[in-house]
């Protein structure tokens, strides 16, 4: 069951997007949420939709596995389109049915907003799908390394954070290691009354926490042994590299903004 | 109660980028009373195999017949709990599995899951963890404060408490000390004598296998790649070893002496005891002729 979430999980391939230098694919994503919202009518929304889907062609993530990750998500967009769809009331009136109203601006309203939730979800989970885990943690350290001179600890968040990501699929395995052992001990996890199935958290849990506990403890020593002593004046094994790619793609994320910057309305 | 699987294959992640095929075309057939030990390297999908014998994993290919109940792929598999109850499943390390406050309650949570009443679960615990050589006192102790053999041992009772007609086996003493590991072993071993149960015991060890199992499986890359009784897998060391695996110290021993002497003894002696008569008697043999 643990084995579906595919979502935004890192996909290995051979692309452009994959070479890139994390640190300008963050840039590049913090850039496009922003700039997303200059968009506000169909040609800015097509320019839009015309770079999303340049660069999910460029990931050469196979479409099916998109669309796999994008299924969970996609009620969410559909409801968004729904609440729009039927609480805005400008424009003129298109279709009544009973006290079901619908108008010109919350159709238009409605397309944008889910479009917009569409591109971002596509976007971001673009980033995650191409980019290691680690490779993020890395990108993130060093773009916020400014904040260090306002004492802000970038490494150790820096630190923190991969860890966490390091040891979702080790949570993930002993998660569904423990509920196969509790499951055979006759707990069920997916069928039976909601009150059972609630009481049948317990027993995975409690072991869940005891070994991530122990294992926290365990990392920590090791951590010692071999000679940790925080970020002051560490190497980094993997180093970062800035390339041409890397500038084009922020050039034609800053064209794209000035088309959007020409072209809303 | 028999478990039989035919042309079973199991894929992890099926329709994903991340597929992979962890068992293939595995037929197995264990009659009720067998003593069965699985071998296999780490990733040979031994463990796979394992979760299909009581229906944690639904095969992707192929048929798992769990006494009267057929497990296929594409099914929606209800009530499993009559074959989970009857099958009881030791993990790999079974400590991570406890949870309540005091070991008896932990005892009890399986049998009591499956039905039983909690006084008769109450006198299972007591009986099982007689079994795994644990006194009363320790009943009312948290799981927790246990040592890890403990823990281990009443890990073990807890699916003992079930009173399951079949029990499989997972590394059960992976990480005890060398006598942790032969009590328990044999502990299982005189259940499976006295009470008839049905063993299946995955494991790495070819010494565990010759000793206890009168059926062995031999599984590599997702294959089972040879099945018999411990003589038959044996009778042929040398090809064993071909494929990589190992073999029991007594049968290596064997063969080196053998070789040292020149002499073949004529069959392959799979216990020290059985080993050292044979030699005890050739070498009288040797001094009488």
């Amino acid at each position: 069951m643990m084995e579906n979430m595919l979502f935004g999980r890192y996909v290995p391939a051979e692309s452009l997007l994959h070479r890139m230098d994390p640190r300008s694919k963050l840039l590049i994503i913090f850039f496009f949420v922003c700039i997303i919202f200059i968009a506000n009518n169909g040609i800015t929304y097509a320019f839009i939709a015309i770079y999303t889907f340049i660069m999910l062609t460029m990931s050469r993530i196979p479409a099916r596995f998109l669309y796999k990750g994008l299924k969970p998500v996609i009620w969410l967009v559909i409801f968004t389109f729904l609440l729009q769809l039927f609480f805005t009331q400008q424009g003129t009136l298109l279709y009544r049915l009973g006290p079901v109203k619908i108008y010109e601006e919350g159709l238009k309203q409605g397309l944008f907003i889910s479009l917009r939730f569409l591109f971002l979800i596509l976007m971001t989970s673009l980033l995650t799908l191409t980019t290691t885990p680690i490779e993020i943690t890395d990108g993130l350290e060093s773009l916020l390394n400014p904040l260090k001179k306002v004492r802000f600890p970038v490494h150790e968040m820096a630190l923190m954070m991969s860890i966490a990501l390091r040891f979702i699929p080790t949570l993930m395995e002993e998660t569904d290691k423990i509920m196969k052992a509790q499951m055979a001990r006759g707990v069920e996890f997916s069928s039976g009354p909601l009150k059972e199935r609630i009481k049948a958290v317990v027993p995975l849990l409690i072991p869940l926490f005891v070994s991530a506990f122990k294992r926290a403890e365990e990392l920590a020593v090791a951590m010692e042994a071999r000679g940790y002593r925080g970020g002051e004046g560490r190497t980094k094994y993997r180093q970062l590299s800035w390339k041409t790619a890397d500038s084009l793609q922020l050039l034609v994320l800053i064209a794209l903004t000035v088309l959007l910057m020409l072209f809303r309305s | 109660m028999d478990i039989s699987l035919s042309h079973v294959e199991y894929r992890y992640q099926a329709k994903t980028p991340f597929e992979r095929i962890a068992i293939q075309d595995v037929s197995i057939d264990i009659p009720s009373g067998t003593y069965m030990a699985l071998i296999g390297h780490t990733g040979s999908g031994k463990s796979t195999v394992l979760q299909h014998l009581n229906a944690l994993l639904q095969p992707t290919k192929g048929i798992v017949k769990i006494g009267d109940r057929e497990i296929k792929s594409r099914q929606k598999n209800k009530s499993l709990k009559p074959v989970r109850q009857k099958v009881g499943i030791v993990f790999q390390f079974p400590e991570h599995q406890l949870f309540e406050e005091t070991v008896e309650k932990d005892i009890i949570f399986g049998p009591m899951n499956f039905g039983v009443s909690e006084e008769e679960a109450r006198k299972r615990a007591r009986l099982a963890l007689k079994h795994v050589g644990l006194g009363e006192e320790i009943l009312t102790k948290s799981p927790f404060d246990l040592s890890g053999g403990q823990m281990r041992r009443v890990a073990i009772a807890g699916v003992l408490a079930m009173e399951p007609e079949v029990i499989v086996l997972d590394e059960p003493t992976a990480g005890l000390d060398p006598r942790g590991r032969k009590e328990i072993m044999d502990m299982f071993y005189s259940l499976h004598k006295e009470r008839g149960l049905s063993t299946i015991l995955v494991t790495h060890s070819m010494e565990d296998a010759a000793r206890y199992a009168d059926q062995i499986v031999i599984m590599q890359q997702g294959m089972v790649i040879k099945k018999g009784t411990p003589e038959e897998i044996f009778s042929d060391p040398i090809d064993l070893m071909k494929m990589g695996l190992d073999v029991p110290e007594v049968v290596r021993f064997q063969l080196m002496l053998e070789e040292k002497i020149g002499t073949h003894l004529g069959q392959i002696y799979l216990s020290i005891e059985e080993l050292s008569m044979a030699v005890a008697s050739l070498v009288s043999g040797g001094v009488r002729s």
